[in-house]
């Protein structure tokens, strides 16, 4: 028999479950050696060297060198694990969040001074909502930056 | 005896210790949050009690992947302020009150919760924030809590997390258990964490205003029908991380209307979109 997953269908969200804790282990437990400072600096000296010591799948290790977010939970990652990832880079959870979802900081930030993202729409999967797949990403942060003139 | 005299409710927004901590708790942005909480520490002041059991939850801090307690409760003297990557929060280490603690967790554990018991941790921004909102924050000259607290950590991080009926009715034994503590004394029941918020994926900034003021509604008027709530309602109106609801049920099933007395006088009620990611909630209700 199979387990009741009655989460599967909001929009735009990944339940921390058993498989994905099982399958985020090792990202998971990398994220909390970031909680010492001595690990901190030496990520920081060298991120792929201190990510080679665990036993991480590579896009695991890839999405964290990316600091994609969305890949790091879609690869078993929790985003209070992740947080420590966003504490190292020195980052608010708000931008954390926020990065998230295609928005830049501004974008986010102003989106929770006006009240936050409604829940309508977004509440199951084929609503017309702004956190539905059809509408990703949000905002204008993928959009590439201007270059620099003589770059 | 000891007695539960009133239940607190608050948001643990991590924000919020780091804007206490920087000094920003007069920035405009800050300011209506803070003045919410004004009449709480003037309450705190009048109503100090003996000893706070506070329920929250750790955030991948004391608990990683290793060990995931559905309930904890912490029975040491002592905890220390946990650094959660940004570095500890510049506040007091929080004394324990290890032999109430100890007798809670042999009552609630004799009548069938099955509590993890904690003898060493460090406790994290959701214990803290909570403490520096209705304490204020201590000051360099006067560095302590105004009194002891009993931690008691639930996971709400990986799924599925203990519903909100089971916790309610941990509510009812955590009060049976101080009630037969024979030392009198004035003992707080915090529960916090929520309102609605989602910290990730392309949903993330989810706020549900009509969802969190219902769930207040209830949780004052018929805790029984807030205890109701599936899982599934606070992932699909609240958010994945507005779950963290179901920890005011444990301080909710611990007041004395749940065991047939009368119900509680509401002495504050507040509500605030939005610091950081999240909707801000907050009750102080008192045994009457």
């Amino acid at each position: 028999m199979s387990l009741e997953k009655p989460y599967l269908d909001v929009p735009g969200t990944t339940i921390f479950d058993a498989e994905q804790s099982r399958k985020g282990y090792y990202l998971n437990q990398f994220c909390m050696s970031l909680m010492k400072a001595a690990n901190r600096e030496r990520f920081k000296a060298d991120e792929r060297a201190y990510l080679d010591e665990w036993a991480m799948t590579e896009e695991q290790k890839q999405a964290v060198l990316a600091r994609d977010l969305n890949r790091c939970i879609a690869a078993g990652g929790n985003i209070y694990f992740l947080a420590k990832i966003g504490a190292t880079d020195g980052k608010s959870f708000q931008q954390m969040a926020g990065s998230m979802t295609g928005m830049t900081e501004d974008e986010y930030r102003n989106m929770m001074i006006a009240g936050g993202r409604s829940a309508d729409g977004n509440r199951v999967v084929g609503e017309g909502g702004d956190a539905q797949a059809q509408h990703q990403p949000q905002g204008s942060a993928h959009r590439a930056p201007p270059s620099k003139a003589g770059a | 005896m000891a007695r539960i005299t009133a239940s607190v409710y608050t948001s643990h927004v991590p924000a919020i210790g780091a804007a206490i901590d920087l000094g920003k708790t007069t920035e405009a942005y800050w300011q209506p949050l803070f003045k919410g909480y004004e009449f709480s520490k003037q309450w705190m002041k009048d109503n100090k009690p003996d000893v706070i059991f506070l329920v929250y939850n750790d955030h991948a801090t004391a608990f990683s992947l290793d060990m995931i307690p559905t309930f904890a409760i912490g029975t040491a003297d002592s905890y220390q302020p946990a650094d959660e990557g940004w570095g500890p929060r510049p506040v007091p280490v929080v004394q324990g009150h290890a032999e109430l603690a100890a007798h809670i967790a042999q009552s609630v554990i004799q009548q069938d919760f099955d509590l993890t018991i904690v003898n060493k941790m460090d406790v994290d921004h959701g214990l803290t924030v909570p403490l520096s909102l209705m304490c204020g924050q201590p000051t360099a000259e006067d560095f302590h809590w105004p009194c002891p607290v009993i931690p008691f950590a639930v996971n709400v991080v990986q799924y599925p997390v203990p519903s909100g009926q089971r916790c309610f009715n941990l509510g009812q034994a955590i009060r049976k258990a101080v009630e037969s503590y024979d030392e009198d004394l004035n003992v707080q029941i915090w529960g916090t964490g929520g309102m609605s918020h989602q910290l990730q994926g392309p949903r993330a900034g989810l706020i549900n205003r009509e969802f969190d003021n219902a769930f207040l509604d209830k949780l004052i008027a018929d805790p029984a029908a807030a205890a109701a709530i599936p899982h599934i309602d606070y992932v699909r109106e609240a958010g994945s991380e507005g779950i963290e609801l179901v920890m005011w049920l444990i301080a909710r099933g611990a007041m004395s209307d749940v065991a047939g007395g009368k119900p509680p006088k509401t002495v504050h009620r507040f509500y605030h979109v939005p610091a950081s990611n999240t909707a801000v909630g907050h009750l102080i209700l008192e045994n009457s």
